[in-house]
């Protein structure tokens, strides 16, 4: 297989192959983004997330199809507020959510899967009967078609470095946030240690609610940012759901470096194993890789040293 | 005893003597799904592990017992006219020229019927070993048993050649001669599956009622002081969720028997959570809640389906929910409810003072079988 090319070949197959995976890695990193601070942080399952994914898609769509009906002129200019649309959007859902149904079940993990299942569930049948059965595409602005050719072997998207660029962005806004704000301190500090939390005066229902929505928020921008390089269709949200918990779960839930770092990894090594093997079973096998490190650590690469007493 | 009676006579007479034979067969799948149901409540209302990856057992039991009818139904006389006669169409399809060597032992139906438990169950003891013993529990075993999900899905979906496909495993015909398509098969089928279910119940009631039923109770409720007994909590897990693999994989083949084809999307993700809701329906600590909460979810599926498409999925994720913030015990929950809120009436009509509950001699909250 590997022996059948040429170095040359095997160069730009790599470096493509290589960009891929890192388009790969910024999908997965946007959806992992969200849910490690939901999961990670808060210990909610959350399997509605891809929905919420597909929220802010469909959200981008429905700005797109706004403007073509009525401000053609803003056509060029209007994806970059599509994009803080989507974020908004998706957090007050996140919020409503939060509100009416995940507040009561957080001593109980096991239900709130089964419960953001249901959730899921009602969701795509929304996104079904509003926007069809069939998958939409908002219109791209010009800027984002088309690729990069620094060598005549290698095609790079432009859509894809602007994901990229986005998730790198985004990552580092969630860091700042997480680590260097008043409102991340609260934040993490509720998760250590609920109960003097709540006694130094946080008030941690509050806080709860807004790190639901912000996980749900940033699952609205990963899904502006797929507009970019695939359809939406009602059950876009559901393709991705359980390589994410994946890629949360073994980059050890309560460490946004491990998340970091495992997305890159599984991106990758799926990315390169795809073409090697021929589509599905690069996934297979790279699935079978993860369960399997899964099972020999199974608090994953960067398991935080929290104490859950 | 009464519980068993009363679904005995559902089963045995109501439903074949209400129900016309296209029904009963609709009925028949369910319960296959209750074989799965029944061993969830083993798995989860027992020993409280949630494993989302039930399909895969079933998909296995279900894949064993397919690969043993298209064997059969793929003898060189009805297959003269493909250009390799005597092997699986799909295989035709894809160029392959034999049969492959995982294929050749399921010619015959003593293995066949041994792997229909025994693949399941080695599956099972596979997993549960490298998991149980590290001490995996809650939700990243949830997690990971979807992850297995689908990958079973997957590599399924992505050999057509050696598994069917996506398309799965079709046209399956005769059961050792005995054709499997006639509305007298599908009887015998019928009341083979009721039979199988309610000795699964018996077993399951009998494994309970001793030293096992304490265990398991036990380690769902005070794990860390059952080990610190020095009981094994690892390996009786391992055995639950064996013996849940098991009862999936049994499941598996008499759907296959009784629909005739088996495919990748019994065996991924969707299914997999869908057979813990019956079992949550049911309530997930009650045998008997099991098959009802399966034979109830499944009626209003079929019935939502026919009539009203859209509605269906709404409904179904409403039920998720409600089951788990408004009723958490289930069917059975409710019926324990009911009962007694009924006793202290009984009790006054007969003259008799009652006895609140939780004094010796009075009926525990909770574990009913």
């Amino acid at each position: 297989m590997i022996f059948a090319y040429s170095p040359a070949e095997l160069w730009s197959i790599f470096v493509m192959q290589g960009f891929a995976g890192l388009s790969l890695f910024s999908v997965l990193l946007l959806m992992a983004l969200g849910l490690a601070i939901i999961f990670g942080q808060m210990g909610v399952v959350n399997l509605a997330h891809g929905e919420f994914m597909a929220l802010g898609a469909y959200t981008v769509y429905l700005c797109s199809t706004l403007v073509a009906n009525h401000a053609p002129k803003l056509q060029p200019y209007y994806f970059v507020i599509a994009i803080i649309v989507a974020f908004l959007v998706a957090a007050l859902a996140g919020l409503l959510v939060e509100w009416s149904l995940i507040r009561f079940l957080y001593k109980r993990p096991l239900d709130t899967l089964l419960a953001t299942w249901g959730l899921s569930l009602i969701m795509q049948q929304s996104f079904r009967s509003i926007f069809g059965a069939r998958e939409v595409t908002p219109t791209l602005p010009e800027w984002l078609m088309g690729s990069f050719k620094p060598t005549p072997n290698i095609d790079i998207p432009i859509n894809g470095v602007f994901v990229m660029g986005l998730t790198l962005l985004l990552a580092f806004g969630v860091w700042l946030f997480m680590y260097r704000s008043r409102i991340g301190l609260q934040m993490r500090a509720t998760v250590q240690n609920r109960t003097m939390s709540g006694a130094v005066g946080i008030n941690t229902k509050l806080v709860d609610r807004f790190t639901f929505s912000l996980g749900c928020g940033i699952a609205g921008v990963a899904g502006a940012a797929f507009t970019t390089i695939g359809s939406t269709g009602p059950d876009s949200g559901s393709r991705y759901i359980v390589d994410t918990f994946l890629v949360v779960v073994f980059g050890g839930a309560s460490s946004l470096l491990g998340t970091i770092a495992s997305a890159f990894g599984i991106a990758q090594g799926q990315s390169i194993l795809e073409f090697f093997l021929e589509g599905t079973a690069g996934k297979v096998a790279i699935l079978l890789t993860i369960v399997i490190v899964l099972m020999i650590r199974p608090k994953g690469l960067f398991p935080g040293k929290i104490r859950t007493a | 005893m009464t519980n068993l009676a009363l679904l005995a006579l559902v089963l045995l007479v109501v439903l074949p003597v209400g129900l016309p034979i296209f029904r009963l067969n609709m009925v028949a799948k369910y319960l296959t799904y209750a074989f799965v149901a029944l061993g969830l409540v083993m798995l989860w209302g027992k020993a409280g592990v949630l494993s989302l990856g039930q399909g895969v057992f079933f998909g296995l039991g279900g894949y064993c017992m397919a690969m043993f009818l298209k064997l059969e139904a793929s003898d060189p006389v009805s297959t003269k006219i493909q250009s390799t006669p005597g092997i699986p169409d799909f295989m035709d399809w894809n160029q392959i020229t034999h049969l492959p060597a995982f294929w050749v032992p399921f010619k015959s139906l003593p293995f066949s019927l041994f792997a229909v438990i025994a693949v399941p169950t080695l599956a099972a003891f596979v997993v549960g070993l490298a998991m149980f013993k590290r001490r995996v529990g809650g939700v990243y075993f949830a997690v990971i048993t979807q992850a297995l999900a689908l990958i079973l899905s997957l590599a399924i979906d992505s050999r057509q050649g050696y598994t069917g496909g996506r398309n799965g495993i079709t046209d399956l015909k005769t059961l050792w001669g005995w054709d499997i398509r006639t509305h007298h098969a599908q009887y015998i089928l019928y009341f083979v599956t009721c039979v199988l279910l309610l000795a699964a119940i018996l077993f399951s009631q009998w494994l309970l009622s001793g030293k096992t039923g304490k265990m398991l109770l036990a380690m769902r409720d005070r794990e860390d002081r059952v080990r610190f007994s020095g009981y094994d909590v690892s390996m009786f897990k391992v055995a639950t969720f064996c013996f849940a693999a098991a009862l999936s994989g049994l499941g598996g083949a008499l759907f296959v028997l009784q629909v005739g084809f088996i495919s990748p999307s019994l065996v991924g993700i969707v299914p997999s959570i869908e057979m813990v809701i019956f079992c949550a329906v049911g309530g997930r600590t009650s045998l008997y809640g099991a098959i009802y909460g399966t034979l109830l979810v499944n009626t209003g599926k079929s019935l939502f389906s026919e009539n009203f498409p859209q509605l269906w999925l709404f409904a179904m994720g409403g039920l998720f929910i409600a089951v788990v913030v408004l009723f958490p015990d289930g069917l059975a929950g409710l019926f324990e409810l009911g009962r007694k809120k009924l006793k202290p009436w009984m009790e006054k009509t007969r003259n008799k003072p009652s006895l609140p509950v939780g004094l010796p001699g009075t009926v525990a909250k909770g574990d009913q079988p």
